[in-house]
């Protein structure tokens, strides 16, 4: 009890900011709201009949996991190179690590424009270098429909997610001693028979913070789907989260969007849970 | 500086190294080799340098064209003049009020910062200086909240704010951002605090320093890094916030700079020089507090998952 007056302010926001609008949108996804927000009553499970009933649904689920899925295991496959690179000692790598900042420090909004620019047709930037370079014979319109649009969108998530995870990893690979890599070269394992059996496995908690902490980022991500592909007609490009915000913002359907957000946060609670058991975070605090 | 202090340079380890002969051509290539090498990863680094920058390269060339050039078919990498007219005309344009939106960016920053480190610190100082039965449950509902983002919840949020009447305020912004970003400053401060020797504040007490005198003579010098990195991450956080201002502020004049921004691009007509102009005014000063503070986040963003 004595606690109490040090903990409140931080539990009465807690409480009032992500707690009560848990349980408001859980009520609301079982009350029928009119599109002005006018509460006609009880409504069952009316809204999550209606979100699983709708066309788009089953396109966006793939996307969602197509999105989550692809851009964490590419994030995590770059990051483990970049960081292996930046743990080695060379001229610069201090200015080398300030860049690699920039795109994590940055609006993930203010980043994402500029590929909506850089990947347009007729005046974009980025598709008269890969023009210039001969990657593609003329400029293509990389974000003009849903596939390439969507694949567009989740180069984007991983650039913008690599930071982060590859400071993890950099951070997992400076926990690894001197000595046992030195015993290991004495031992007379090459380098990449070291890293397979020394160096990763010692990494995997790093792994593993890392990948969960991304899935919940990128499951999230509003930004870079609705700059680059939120013009494109339809729902072929969307995940569960972009859907959910356009039945908000679009349809003023709330209730149904209430009831797919609770779809989407039991599905992060279950990352959550994963993330609890196996990384096993806050050892460090003792009770 | 602290990694590159600690390696000998080449020069100074040849000083060290045995004096060489003319002959033992052998040996002397080796730091010179080794030094070849070194220069090589340089290289790939500049080029993994420019990839991660090209992106924002773009946005400053783009900053400095005129409309004409950057709607220009087929585009030049460069401005054929460098003029700073956007950095100027931008604060008056039809497509938003732009003064208003870096004020909402501003004060909903500033607000959300104080609120967090209000509510954090006590917390953190609290939990890393006494046990208590209910002290995990507390530091796990404020891990939890970290993973939680105000995404998944704009529906519920923005339900409570309308019956609040405070949807499409300032105050709802703070109130979102400061709750959300509460966990990584209790963490990061818990973790300074803890470090701090309960010895060492007793001490204080013994010698005659009231509480209070404790606190700001010893405690904070101490603890200052973690307060700093603390402050600086929520400010970011707050300055880039996107998802949950677009639903809770339709009101042009309230939306921070991120959500103003989109309103640049139109369907038919994009005044991309505007969208950069603001971009690097958006990005500059994030980029220059985030690069301080760059050695304490892993510990904080995983909650000493990663140590």
């Amino acid at each position: 009890m004595q606690a109490l007056p040090w903990l409140l302010p931080a539990l009465v926001l807690i409480v009032g900011v992500v707690i009560f609008p848990a349980g408001y949108m859980v009520y609301t996804s079982f009350r029928d709201l009119s599109r002005f927000g006018k509460d006609r009553g009880w409504a069952g499970f009316e809204n999550y009949v209606r979100v699983f009933g709708l066309d788009p649904l089953p396109t966006v689920l793939t996307n969602t996991v197509v999105w989550t899925v692809g851009t964490v295991v590419v994030t995590v496959l770059l990051s483990l190179v970049l960081a292996q690179f930046l743990n080695k000692k060379f001229p610069g790598r201090k200015v080398l690590r300030m860049v690699i900042i920039v795109p994590w420090a940055a609006s993930v909004v203010m980043t994402s424009t500029v590929f909506v620019y850089g990947l347009d047709p007729f005046y974009g930037i980025i598709n008269k270098f890969l023009v210039d370079v001969g990657i593609i014979d003329e400029p293509y319109g990389f974000l003009k429909n849903a596939t390439s649009g969507f694949l567009s969108a989740m180069a984007v998530a991983v650039f913008v997610s690599v930071p982060f995870t590859t400071f993890v990893v950099l951070a997992g690979l400076q926990t690894i001693p001197h000595d046992v890599l030195e015993a290991a070269s004495i031992d007379g394992a090459g380098k990449v028979q070291t890293y397979w059996s020394v160096v990763f496995p010692m990494l995997r908690p790093a792994l593993a913070v890392a990948a969960i902490i991304n899935i919940i980022n990128v499951f999230n991500s509003l930004p870079i789907l609705k700059t680059m592909t939120g013009a494109i007609p339809g729902n072929d490009a969307d995940t569960t989260t972009t859907f959910m915000f356009k039945l908000i913002q679009n349809d003023r359907q709330i209730d149904t969007a209430s009831a797919l957000s609770v779809v989407n946060f039991v599905v992060i609670i279950v990352v959550i849970g994963v993330y609890l058991k196996v990384v096993k975070p806050m050892r460090e605090v003792n009770a | 500086m602290r990694e590159l202090a600690t390696e000998p340079s080449p020069s100074t380890s040849g000083v060290l190294d045995p004096p060489k002969t003319e002959a033992g051509t052998g040996n002397a290539a080796t730091p010179r080799k080794r030094d070849r090498k070194r220069w090589g990863l340089t290289v790939v680094g500049s080029v993994v340098a420019l990839v991660f920058l090209a992106p924002y390269l773009i946005m400053l060339s783009g900053a400095f064209k005129s409309r004409q050039e950057i709607l220009k078919v087929p585009p030049e990498y460069l401005p054929g003049d460098w003029k700073f007219d956007n950095f100027v005309n931008m604060w008056g344009t039809p497509e938003t009020p732009l003064p208003d939106n870096l004020l909402s960016t501003v004060v909903i920053s500033l607000g959300g910062t104080l609120l967090a480190l209000l509510a954090a610190l006590p917390a953190a100082y609290y939990t890393a200086r006494h046990s208590f039965r209910l002290k995990l449950p507390f530091m796990l509902l404020v891990l939890i909240t970290q993973m939680l983002q105000p995404t998944v919840l704009a529906s519920g949020l923005f339900r409570e704010f309308v019956s609040l009447e405070i949807n499409d305020t300032w105050l709802a912004m703070i109130l979102v951002n400061a709750a959300f970003n509460l966990s990584f400053a209790v963490w990061i401060m818990h973790s300074f605090f803890a470090t701090v020797p309960k010895e060492i504040e007793e001490a204080a007490w013994l010698d005659g320093c009231s509480r209070g005198q404790s606190m700001r003579r010893i405690m904070l010098p101490l603890v200052w890094p973690g307060i700093v990195t603390a402050i600086i991450f929520t400010f970011i956080a707050c300055w880039n916030e996107f998802a949950a201002s677009l639903i809770l502020l339709p009101t042009d004049t309230n939306q921070p700079l991120t959500v103003a921004l989109t309103r640049f691009i139109g369907q038919y007509e994009s005044a991309w020089q505007y969208v950069f102009a603001i971009s690097i005014i958006g990005i500059l000063p994030v980029v220059a507090l985030f690069a301080m503070i760059e050695k304490h986040l892993v510990s904080g963003l995983t909650a000493g998952g990663v140590k």
